[in-house]
């Protein structure tokens, strides 16, 4: 059981990595990867029950879909330092023959993925199919996921959301990164959704609302609760509130850095402001 | 000559719901999904046999291809069932995605298949199902020829790890191949010897090629029918053992002849052994409503414009 300092200074490190990973090949999505520094650190050595090593299969433990998969800086670092593949495969990402792909993918053999995603909106399908594989095969483990705001838009996702209640998937914790930021602008201008909450509630599901979304004790106070409201004949959904580009002052509250890298000078800034805890890879 | 015969006619969809419902009693893993349409796809056995390993998903074939990935992922063997136009072009993406790259070891089953649909028409009468399949990496593609091959399909299938397209139909069709065949994924079916013609067919023009055989035996022309039952990958040495004898050959598919078993067929033989070759199959169209006789006569797929493909390609030698 980590305390809260640890896992505030792997976030740390994970926030150099996505940073350095994204600038070394001029490419990369490091806003909403920033923005789930916390989460995912949270939810990996914290609040999921893994097993040691890696088998597709994932039974008997909790298995976790990345549905907004240009978030993979992140995904990427938090796996490494979770134990899936050595920390200094970050170098290879989005290099030619590497395993980290510009989104994951199974494809190349990567433990810690089990889905390719990256065309979004596939993600929660894919979860509510592997969360009905659970309860077939009498596994009591749970299934996570996560979901960009924006990423609503996809119609995909209405028809699992509609079939999660419908057939009570209550083995599944989905949470939506709600930045409120996507490509084109904040969700607001490109496409204003309304109520997320009161939509995912029409729909029949728990809802619960993260508002420090970038606050590891409120993360995981959150996803206890949620937690708890499993196996009760719902699907369980967190709102998590995140900040876009969080941790690095000139990346937040902007969409201007979903999927920009820092040049140099920006990268120095940047690191300047997360200085190294656990050492760079 | 080796002729043909048949006692009874039945649809090949109904061969997959017999295969299935083996399937639900021989192998655990197996599980099925339906985006509504029960009935149509011949699920009821599997279902009423195994309710728990049934996923009755709604009018959602997205959320469907998804889920099927997911389900693999705790070792199970996802069936899923639907119309062809919908197991295909509606998911493209879903399937591209989650389970052809994902290398998910998901079986799309898809009935309805081509212009013997019928009466609901061009909407429903999808015809560029292998192309959209065949292109896909790792994705096998399957089209069997009667009930019986359907079954046996449906049932050696599971049996393969890795994603599959297995396409079938509505009509009822002569039964014409045994019974207790043996599936082999990828290898074709010699049906008669021939040294003029060779005549490569998949799905219900398989028959069609075997009385368009009987015609050209008759007019004194000696074809070799081949089943190419599984699109890909594609049995080259069976189509170029039979080339190098007859030295041309005519392809005869219920599908667009752009994007066809035809166009593998023609990618094999331009490497290898540069063959005359003409095409049966529908001619980059979509099709209409009508009847699944009148409307294979009206866009030539038949034993006619077998013979009539036949004739041309052996004046090209």
């Amino acid at each position: 059981m980590a305390n809260t300092k640890e896992l505030q200074d792997l976030t740390t490190q994970v926030r150099r990595d996505i940073l350095r990973m994204v600038h070394k090949v001029n490419s990369g999505h490091p806003g909403g990867s920033l923005g789930c520094a916390e989460f995912l650190v949270a939810l990996y050595n914290e609040i999921m029950d893994r097993k040691d090593g890696f088998d597709m299969d994932g039974l008997n433990e909790d298995v976790f879909f990345l549905s907004n998969g240009h978030i993979s800086p992140v995904f990427y670092s938090v796996l490494a330092h979770a134990g899936y593949f050595p920390v200094e495969e970050l170098n290879t990402f989005r290099l030619i023959d590497s395993r980290l792909q510009g989104h994951p993918t199974t494809h190349e053999g990567l433990p810690g993925v089990r889905i390719a995603s990256g065309s979004l909106g596939q993600g929660l399908s894919v979860a509510l199919g592997a969360a009905q594989a659970k309860k077939l095969n009498n596994d009591t483990s749970l299934v996570y996921t996560l979901h960009g705001d924006g990423e609503l838009q996809e119609g995909q996702n209405w028809e699992a959301i509609m079939y999660a209640s419908a057939k009570k998937v209550d083995n599944l914790i989905a949470t939506i990164d709600l930045n409120g930021q996507q490509i084109d602008g904040s969700t607001d201008t490109v496409l204003p959704m309304g109520s997320i909450k009161a939509k995912f509630e029409a729909f029949g599901w728990d809802v619960l609302e993260v508002n420090e979304g970038n606050d590891i004790d409120a993360i995981l106070k959150g996803m206890a609760e949620a937690k708890a409201l499993t196996g009760k004949g719902k699907p369980v959904c967190v709102l998590l509130k995140t900040v876009m580009g969080h941790g690095v002052d000139f990346m937040m509250y902007t969409h201007a850095w979903h999927g920009k890298a820092p040049n140099d000078e920006q990268l120095a800034n940047a690191l300047g402001q997360n200085p190294e805890t656990l050492g760079d890879y | 000559m080796k002729t043909y015969t048949y006692t009874e006619k039945k649809d090949t969809r109904s061969g997959f719901g017999a295969g299935l419902a083996e399937l639900g009693r021989t192998n655990p893993n197996v599980v099925a999904l339906c985006a509504d349409l029960i009935g149509s796809l011949k699920m009821d056995e599997f279902i009423k046999e195994n309710p728990e390993r049934f996923f009755q998903i709604g009018i959602a074939e997205a959320n469907m291809m998804g889920i099927a990935a997911g389900l693999t992922i705790g070792g199970k063997i996802p069936f899923t069932g639907t119309f062809a136009n919908f197991s295909t072009g509606r998911v493209y993406d879903q399937i591209r995605q989650s389970i052809a790259y994902s290398d998910k070891n998901v079986k799309i089953c898809a009935s309805h298949a081509g212009l013997t649909l019928g009466e609901d028409g061009a909407t429903h009468q999808i015809l560029e199902d292998i192309g959209l399949m065949k292109m896909l990496p790792g994705m096998t593609v399957i089209n069997p020829c009667d009930y019986n091959q359907t079954k046996a399909a449906t049932i050696a299938i599971a049996e393969h790890h890795g994603p599959v397209y297995l396409r079938f139909g509505r009509p009822s069709v002569p039964i014409f191949t045994p019974a207790d065949q043996k599936f082999e994924i990828g290898k074709a079916i010699n049906f008669t010897e021939g040294t003029d013609v060779t005549i490569v067919a998949t799905g219900h023009l398989v028959w069609e090629a075997l009385e368009a055989s009987k015609t050209l035996n008759e007019k004194g022309i000696s074809a070799e029918v081949i089943n190419i039952h599984t699109i890909k990958p594609l049995d080259a040495k069976a189509i170029l053992d039979s080339v190098a004898k007859t030295g041309c050959i005519v392809t005869a598919e219920e599908h667009n002849v752009i994007g066809g078993l035809g166009e593998s067929v023609a990618r094999v033989l331009a490497t290898h052994n540069p063959t005359p070759q003409e095409f049966v199959g529908t001619n980059d169209t979509f099709g209409e409503s009508g009847t699944p006789a009148q409307l294979m006569d009206k866009y030539g797929l038949n034993a006619e414009a077998i013979v009539k493909a036949c004739e041309t390609v052996i004046k090209r030698k």
